[in-house]
Formats: C-alpha cells, structure tokens, sequence
C-alpha cells in the first residue's frame, strides 16, 4: 500500500478513537466542571458499560442488531443508575471535598473493577456488530460500522451541546458550575443537579464502551486507558470545556491513529503525555479553558 | 428590650440567632425586625456580621441557633434552594453574576426561581432600561454599575417579599452610586420591602428608613433615621467615621 492510502486508513482509526474518546472526556470533564470532582472511576463506568452491553447482547437472541440496540438503550441506563446510586451514598455524604472524592473514586474504581471480574470473569468477550457492512475504497475496504460509530458520537456531541445551551437544564447545569452559592440563592436545587449530573457523566462513558465493544472485546481491566486518555484530553481541552473536550479528543486520537500505525502506539502515548506536560506547562487552564475564579 | 411577642412582628424576624463559620462564631445572638415596606439598613465596620446576616437569612449559613420567619413562616429549616421560593431575593456581595452568560440568561434564572412569566421580566426591564438593550451581551462584560443592575433585575425577578441588598454601590463611579441609590428609593416606593448593607453613612440616611447597628455579631441598636439625622452621633460610635 502507498503512503497516502496507509495514511488515509490510519486517520480514518484516529477518528473513531477519537470519537469514542471525545464521548468518554466529555462525561469526565462535566462532572469536573460541574461538581468540581476528580472522577477517578470514570474509566470504570466505560468497562461497566461494555461488560452490561456483552451481557444484554448475549441473552438477546434474534439478529445481533436487536441485541446491540438493546444494549445501547438498557446498559447505559443501568450505568447511570449505579452512579446516582454512588453519588448519593459516597460522594454527598463526603460533601463534594475535593480531595476526598478523589480517594473515595480510587475506592470505588477497584470495587466495581473486582465486582466485575467476580461475575464477568477475566476473559475478553466480542459483541456482535449490528451490521457487517463494508465500504470499499478504491485500495481498501473500510468497516460500515466503525463509521457509524463516528456519526453517532458526533449525534451526541452535538445533543449534549444543545441540551447545554438551548435548554432550562443546561441553563441550571452551568449556573451550577458558574457559582454554586448564588445558584442556590435562585432556587436551583444543586444537590439534585449533582446528583444528575454524575450519573450523565457515566451514562456518556457507557455509551461509547457501547459503542466501541463490537470493534475491541468487552474485558474487566478495560476501562484504564479511556480513564487516562480521558485526563490527558481535558487537561489539554480545558476542563470544563466542551469545545476543548472535542478538539483535543480529534487531536489526541488522530495523531494516536496515525503516529501507532507509522511508528509504535508507545510513541503515541509517549507524545499525548508530552503534550499534557507542556500544556500543563505553558497553558495551564488548558487550549480553549477559562482561568479559575 | 420589649418582649418580641408582645410587639408587632414585622415581615422578616430574626431572634437569638447564632451562626459559625467552622469554629468561628460570627453571630451571637442577633435580632432584627424587617417591616413591611420599609428599608432596614444594617450599618457596621468590616467584620462586623451583616453579610453573615444576609447568608443567614438564605441559608446559605446553617443557623445554629435562633430563628429567622417571614410572615410567620419558620426559614431557618428549609434547604438553601428553598429560601427564595418562599419570597427572599438576594444581590450578594459583588454582584455574583453568572458571568459566562447573558443578560437574558441571568434574567431567566432569576424567572425561574419562582417561575414567573413574561409579565414580570417587562416590568423588571422597564425599570432597568439600560438592561434591555443589552439582552444579548456576556454579563461579564458589563461596566460595574451595569452588572449591578442586573444583579437587583435578576433578584426581583422573584417579586420578592423581602430583598436583600449587600452594598449595592461597592466600587462604583458616584454618578452609578446615584442611581442605584434611586433605584432603591424607587424600590420602596414600589412597597418592596429591603434589607440593606452599607458602609456609607450618606448612602444610608438618603434612603433607609431604620438603621440597625451591627458590631461583633450583635444587633446594638435601631434607630429611626430621622434620630440618627438629628444626633449622628450613634454613627460615630459604631463606626468610628461620620
């Protein structure tokens, strides 16, 4: 294969991990923008999805795309529904402190992380993709669905900006951010909001394990490198960021895609830890983040 | 000190209330009696308690003692987001903008909190003008006296019972500091009924109509401000200034 063609197919994988990894940050980083926490287990809500969504996809029986839709409805739900649960009974009883709650998420990355290597097990399981479609370019042929696994997390980047900007939830979400005293002096219960907005923030991570798990296997330790690429996007987006989330997300992936197939994938990791130290040099509030107040 | 039962009990009552800062006590045992319609300012140096009363009040300071009511009804219970619901609305302390967001974003907070409709947000913009034309603008790029505007269009957009106002002409260019000060008298001219926090002694006897004196957490004494015009002297002996 020539180098354009080898170049097109590994900016085409930079892209899908990237539209994973924008979807994964961008939970990571409205829980830190929001309620000021370090979500240390964020990654594990990533693995919770993908192991639901092996387990929903197997006792659905029938075409794997029923199997793979019920997933991507039912797991994320669930997910969310453990980290209300989470919020509720660890995070508010440590009043948000943010040096706590990093502490308490270590706890709860390895609880969830043994509780699924106790019922899922230590294998690697494959999900069905729900279509197997290829698309053939003039020197390879591409997957149809790690496409659509683009377009979707595009869908829902562009969803969440919306529902941030043009709706009375998004409006309660970032006075929360903006200044959680004066929020309450307006009525804005921000417990509640909170409360919503962790379990938003895992259901986001769920989704793209969902998303992802037809292309990489459902596995117990998986969700260690989203939790890492997840940092290293927000630190160089700017936390809190979502436009920063999705440009550093589009950055780190591609040049991962790319720099892996050319050179190594250590390189890769070698260089996005090279960028967030620079970043946290040079620009601490990240590319497109505002000072702290 | 007249027994508090036996007196009319005003619209805002606040009797033996505590308050702490983690260890620190900032109040002790303060009292206050807002009546309906009128400007109650509370007077004192830095320190003294009166923005820890106004928190108080919001609950966004637990009390630790002592109550505080509004028209009866207990406060010192409800959840911090609940205060406003019942009628309090509160301009905090340098202004406290949501600065990333628009006038009319600011705006519709304010709506919500009490959900009022359309009827209320033209009669807040009409009695800030200035505000209308510039619905649209980040409210963080507003001069200092627009953004203090905002803060009081924002909190009476609760049409509240009882506003609070924490030094509403901090940092502000003396033509601005007029206009808020009509504002306010324009405001109690409306039947609003406001609690005021100021370090100016002019600011205070132009439109207050009670002054309490705060010192060391305390309510030292109210006053009419037509005694403290005749005999300021009460001014001096809290304040040190006059």
């Amino acid at each position: 294969m020539h180098f354009g063609p080898h170049l097109l197919l590994a900016a085409l994988e930079g892209l899908v991990t990237s539209a994973v990894l924008a979807l994964t940050a961008l939970g990571l980083s409205l829980v830190f923008g929001v309620m000021r926490i370090v979500n240390v287990a964020h990654g594990e809500f990533f693995m919770l999805g993908a192991v639901l969504a092996w387990a929903i996809s197997t006792a659905i029986s029938g075409h794997p795309a029923i199997g793979f839709v019920a997933a991507l409805v039912i797991a994320p739900l669930m997910v969310g529904l453990v980290a209300f649960f989470a919020e509720w009974l660890v995070l508010r009883r440590l009043n948000y402190n943010p040096e706590s709650t990093i502490v308490a998420t270590i706890g709860m990355l390895y609880i969830i992380q043994q509780l699924a290597l106790t019922f899922y097990g230590p294998e690697a399981r494959p999900v069905e993709p729900p279509f197997s479609y290829r698309i053939l370019l003039p020197w390879f042929g591409y997957s149809g669905y790690k496409l659509s696994v683009v377009a979707a997390s595009a869908i829902l980047l562009v969803l969440t900006w919306l529902v941030l900007t043009r709706t009375r939830i998004g409006l309660i979400m970032r006075a929360t951010q903006y200044d959680r005293e004066t929020a309450q002096a307006f009525g804005i219960p921000v417990e509640r909001v909170y409360a919503g907005v962790f379990a938003i923030g895992a259901m986001l991570a769920a989704i793209a394990a969902v998303l992802i798990v037809p292309i990489s296997q459902a596995h117990y330790l998986m969700g260690q490198d989203p939790l890492l690429l997840s940092f290293i996007v927000v630190i160089i987006g700017g936390l809190g960021s979502l436009r920063g989330t999705v440009v550093a997300a589009i950055l780190i992936g591609l040049s991962d895609g790319i720099i892996s197939m050319f050179f190594s994938p250590t390189l890769a990791k070698i260089i996005a830890t090279l960028v967030v130290a620079m970043v946290l040099v040079f620009r601490p509030q990240g590319l497109f983040g505002t000072t702290q107040r | 000190m007249a027994d508090p039962l036996m007196v009319d009990r005003g619209l805002l009552t606040i009797s033996g209330l505590d308050c702490f800062y983690g260890e620190v006590q900032v109040l002790y045992g303060l009292d206050l009696v807002l009546n309906k319609g009128e400007v109650l300012c509370l007077f004192g140096r830095n320190g003294a308690g009166k923005t820890t009363t106004l928190k108080a009040i919001m609950g966004l300071v637990p009390a630790a003692a002592g109550s505080i009511t509004l028209d009866g009804k207990e406060l010192t219970g409800l959840a911090a987001h609940d205060v406003p619901k019942a009628g309090v609305a509160y301009v905090p302390q340098g202004r406290r903008l949501f600065a990333d967001m628009t006038v009319a974003e600011n705006i519709d907070i304010g709506l919500m909190t009490r959900r009022k409709g359309k009827q209320t947000r033209e009669n807040v913009l009409d009695l800030f003008p200035l505000l209308r034309e510039r619905l649209k603008q980040r409210s963080g790029t507003l001069s200092g006296g627009e953004q203090q505007m905002l803060a009081m269009a924002r909190a009476l957009c609760l049409e509240p019972q009882v506003l609070l106002l924490d030094e509403p002409t901090e940092g502000l260019m003396p033509s601005m500091i007029a206009k808020i000060r009509e504002t306010v008298a324009k405001l109690r001219e409306l039947g609003v009924s406001t609690i005021l926090v100021e370090q100016r002694v002019d600011a205070v006897l132009s439109v207050a109509d009670r002054v309490s004196f705060i010192e060391n957490g305390r309510n030292r004494e109210t006053v009419d401000v037509e005694e403290l015009r005749a005999d300021p002297s009460a001014v001096r002996r809290y304040v040190g200034v006059g």
